[in-house]
């Protein structure tokens, strides 16, 4: 641990204290739960026990008589408004409450609407209904078997469980590399079932006004603006009449961006009703069927000369999307970014298939910090070039040492196609290495194993691709991904910046203004950052897939630089010079060549705002606004080591020391970033050791509460050691690249690499996460389990 | 059931149902939000509180349990206009990123200090290990505490 240094505010970039930190260390924050409303009642959702089943009946007669309950609502009550099914944002559609049947356990069959949140419960045990249980779909293998039930039987034409199929590079010249290869390994490798698990759970406060016709929607969503326009569609209310406020947000991780029935409920609850409704699901209501993550069954496939030049990488996926198609993914990618299976490697050829199959599970399919399917891109090839390095009897680092990107190819085209924009990938993973102490790691390695003790050492080097659009290329139905910011100088020289992303926990209110105080010298304690409300703020996309600083970082500087320019033709007014004759230095314009000639920010905005004649065209005062849409994604790397010690009676895994070396281009502020990866490091050593939301033959999920989904705590996780590189995107106004999710990403790879190697003397290569005790035992026994389903 | 519960120094009398539960109470009857709710079991510890100066899950405390006892939550931390080092602790070493679980890491923190005022790194990993956090990896929140150790006696903290 290292000693905490002071750090005064600064004019720009650097070390600076967060300024949202001063209302939650007060217990001041405004989540949605905190919201309350005159005459708010609360809502209750029923869920179906079972997996499929076909409805029989719904009887609310006994729930419609208690005493405090205001509202039964039923899929019936929606299919009379045409809602009783919502677009998903896979242009798929999925049940807000079940007409039919139900589709998986947990899915949504009916909303109370109570006085207070105990009656609302009570009231949902009143409700008979009667299922008529149906066989399901658990194991994702066997989805497209003939005779296989049909779960989406509602659409019309559908008679299987099949999505989609999706490819990319080049399959015939993979197959040729592989044909001539001298090494080819393959290796079945499952990104089991996670869940992101924000502690603040999923919640809404709806509130329509019968007389304005406003409905004002309290939401901890991550995508504000996107939901407005889809509320808009859904429930065919007009856009300029719904107002979604995302207040304080307990942390998102990608489980914050779908829209969820119960939202739509409380709507519908509201509308009926003419009370504002408030529905805040339960922990198990939020495991069982809030977006999942992962669920890809991959087959990986390396080819490599026998020195250990990788040639060619092949990937078959299988990918779980439950029930609903709901995964958040742009439009033309149903697979997300996969296509940079790649990594990190100068390959020959690359090939992968991807192919999308319902099961009767809940829907979802993208989120926890997963960058659009990166994590499970990364996962696979760094573990294949492990499992590579062990058949090769090469050491893992310098196999990928071998075969890096050199910082000379870039901008480089992977075999996917995917432009990598900039990025030093031996000098990144170097650094880690001499962090790490590699090459004494490995003497001591051996010394342990000569002793009959288990250590293992796992590397892993990621490149991610972030900051979606260009919006030419990526939109989420139809809405280009790109994002506005406006910003406003007021005539005593504070600002107001207001920008179309919502913060989970990231501290935008900070970070943003320090990017507006790096171009215009305002310090960033004068400027406020609101974010959140789509009556005060630009319209965009919002803040997941590691977005935000790349996209609308990007419109915040490109905003301040406009306020810039503007500034410049009021201080030559005011200097009575030409424009041109003037420059900037943080903070102020002044006359070339007689630097005492200036004028600051503060006197510039004042002047703005006055009587001051200002040339012809010019309109006075200094606000702008600008949308932006990226040219390409950004591509942030690291390379992650991880030693672990593995206790060979028990399975049980210590996590000794972890080395996270990230390039995510310039730090706009690097405390804020090393807390992204502090955080995403636990997330992968969860992910990597406990987590799973594993199923039973009958479709019962098995992860529904964290007395069963497991999360690390202090003492899984040790101290985290870090290290940077800094390579700027070249494309990006202020050459960052987003860090919110290159952790989660890079350090399950490491840490499961290091178990794998710490198992060597039991002659295993691969084991499926999350290695629990049981799994590393079993592995050692050389019979690893599947980890995602209960029977096997 | 009628119950009279001290929090933060204040006596607050209420008509409660039985099976109410401590946050609930705080949160829903009292308006006092900064304590919060996350998992129903026990598990994830953002609803820590004390009941007569230990800290408790609220969400598995019955209110009348608190009948006559003393409660003390994260919005009674400050005192007298002062922030605790503790509250200050974790503005300075960044131990808090989406703010969830840190009224309830505030208060186990306090707790820890009032018993030992100079934790090691390992103590005070073992104080919270019953509460969660995703958004910092833990180390942040462990300087945190550290830095409210070594300035429990300085005279100013940042407002």
């Amino acid at each position: 641990m290292t000693a905490v240094e002071e750090h005064p505010t600064p004019l720009g970039f650097g070390h600076m204290k967060r300024k949202e930190d001063p209302r939650f260390i007060r217990g001041r924050g405004n989540y949605v739960d905190d919201v309350r409303l005159p005459g708010m009642l609360h809502g209750a959702v029923l869920r179906s026990p079972h997996a499929h089943a076909r409805i029989v009946s719904i009887d609310t007669t006994a729930a419609e008589a208690h005493p405090k309950v205001k509202a039964v609502i039923t899929g019936e009550t929606l299919a009379g408004l045409n809602l009783a099914w919502m677009p998903t944002i896979s242009y798929d559609t999925q049940a807000v409450l079940a007409t039919d049947k139900v589709r998986f356990q947990g899915q949504e069959v009916a909303f109370v609407v109570a006085e207070d949140r105990y009656s609302a419960r009570d009231a949902l045990e009143l409700i008979d209904v009667e299922y008529e249980p149906l066989p399901a779909v658990v194991d994702a293998r066997h989805a497209l078997d003939a005779g296989a039930p049909v779960i989406r039987d509602d659409k019309e034409g559908t008679n299987d469980n099949h999505i989609f199929d999706w490819e990319s590079g080049d399959a015939g010249r993979t197959e040729e590399v592989f044909r001539n290869a001298e090494v080819t390994v393959a290796e079945d490798i499952l990104y089991p079932r996670v869940h992101p698990a924000p502690l603040e759970t999923c919640g809404a406060v709806a509130d329509f006004d019968k007389v304005t016709g406003k409905l004002t929607i309290w939401c901890n969503t991550q995508a504000p603006h996107a939901h407005r326009t889809l509320y808009a569609l859904v429930a065919g209310l007009p856009e300029h009449k719904i107002r979604v406020i995302s207040p304080d947000i307990g942390g998102g991780f990608g489980n914050k961006v779908g829209i969820y029935p119960g939202y739509v409920c409380a709507v519908v609850g509201s509308i009926v009703t003419g009370k504002p409704v408030k529905w805040m699901e339960d922990r198990s209501e939020n495991l069982m069927s809030t977006s999942f993550a992962r669920d890809f069954h991959m087959h990986a496939e390396i080819a490599a000369t026998r020195d250990g030049k990788i040639q060619a990488v092949r990937v078959n996926v299988l990918a779980d999307h439950g029930a609903f198609n709901g995964t958040a993914q742009p439009t033309n990618y149903p697979a997300g970014f996969f296509g940079v299976f790649t990594g990190s490697y100068d390959l020959e050829a690359a090939y992968c298939k991807v192919t999308g199959v319902y099961t009767n599970k809940a829907p979802g399919g993208v989120a926890y910090a997963c960058s659009f399917r990166v994590t499970e891109a990364v996962y696979v090839v760094e573990r294949i070039v492990d499992v590579l390095a062990y058949e090769l009897g090469m050491d893992p680092a310098e196999l990928r040492m071998r075969n890096l990107i050199q910082p000379d190819q870039f901008p480089y085209t992977c075999q996917t196609g995917w432009v990598y924009d900039s990025g030093n990938y031996p000098a990144t993973l170097r650094l880690a290495m001499d962090i790490a102490g590699y090459e004494e790691l490995r003497k001591e390695q051996e010394a342990k194993r000569a002793g009959g003790d288990l250590m293992g050492i796992g590397v892993a080097f990621f490149t991610e691709a972030v900051g979606a659009g260009p919006r030419k290329h990526m939109d989420i139905l139809g809405l280009g991904m790109a994002d506005g910011a406006e910003l406003r100088v007021h005539p005593t020289g504070k600002a107001v910046l207001r920008i179309s992303v919502q913060s989970q926990g990231q501290g935008h209110e900070t970070t943003f203004a320090q990017i507006v105080a790096e171009e215009l010298g305002i310090s960033p304690d004068d400027i406020e950052v609101v974010h959140g409300d789509t009556d005060q703020t630009p319209f965009g996309l919002g803040t997941y897939g590691s977005r935000s600083t790349p996209v609308s970082g990007a419109a915040t500087a490109v905003v301040a630089r406009k306020v810039r320019e503007r500034a410049k033709i009021v201080a030559s007014a005011m200097l009575e010079v030409a424009p041109e004759d003037l420059e900037w230095e943080k903070g102020r314009w002044f006359v070339r060549g007689d630097p005492d000639q200036g004028k600051t920010m503060t006197e510039i905005a004042m002047a703005a705002h006055s009587n001051l004649e200002l040339p012809e065209g010019i309109e006075g005062q200094l606000d702008a606004t600008c949308v932006y849409n990226p040219p390409n994604l950004t591509y942030p790397c690291g390379a992650y080591i991880c030693v672990v010690d593995v206790d060979a009676g028990t399975g049980k895994v210590s996590v000794r020391r972890f080395i996270a070396v990230d390039d995510c281009g310039v730090r706009i502020n690097p405390m804020i970033v090393e807390g992204q990866v502090h955080g995403g490091l636990a997330d992968g050593i969860g992910m990597a050791l406990m987590e799973v939301i594993a199923f039973d033959e009958d479709g019962n999920c098995l992860g529904g509460s964290f007395m069963d989904y497991l999360l690390p705590t202090s003492m899984e996780c040790p101290s985290w050691e870090l290290g940077e590189t800094v390579t700027p995107s070249p494309h990006h106004p202020i050459g960052a690249k987003g860090i919110g999710e290159s952790a989660t990403v890079g350090s399950p790879p490491a840490v499961v690499n290091a178990v794998i190697d710490a198992l060597r003397p039991f002659g295993i290569r691969h084991a499926d996460m999350p290695l629990t005790p049981a799994q590393v035992w079993r592995a050692a026994q050389g019979q690893p389990f599947r980890t995602d389903l209960a029977i096997q | 059931m009628r119950v009279t519960v001290n929090v933060n120094g204040t006596e607050y009398v209420r008509e409660v149902e039985p099976r109410l539960l401590l946050i609930h109470f705080l949160r829903d009857e009292l308006g006092l939000t900064g304590s919060h709710w996350g998992c129903d079991t026990s598990n994830c510890g953002t609803c820590v509180v004390w009941l007569d100066g230990t800290p408790v899950k609220s969400c598995t405390v019955l209110t009348p349990m608190a009948h006559g006892r003393q409660v003390r939550t994260v919005e009674g931390l400050e005192q007298d206009g002062k922030l605790d080092p503790v509250q200050d602790g974790f503005m300075q070493c960044h131990g808090l990123q989406c703010g969830f679980c840190t009224p309830g890491m505030m208060m186990t923190a306090r707790w820890l200090l009032d018993r030992n005022p100079d934790p090691s790194e390992q103590e005070i990993r073992e104080a919270i290990s019953g509460q969660v956090c995703r958004c910092t990896g833990y180390e942040n929140i462990v300087r945190s505490v550290r830095w409210a150790a070594e300035h429990a006696q300085t005279e100013e903290v940042s407002a």
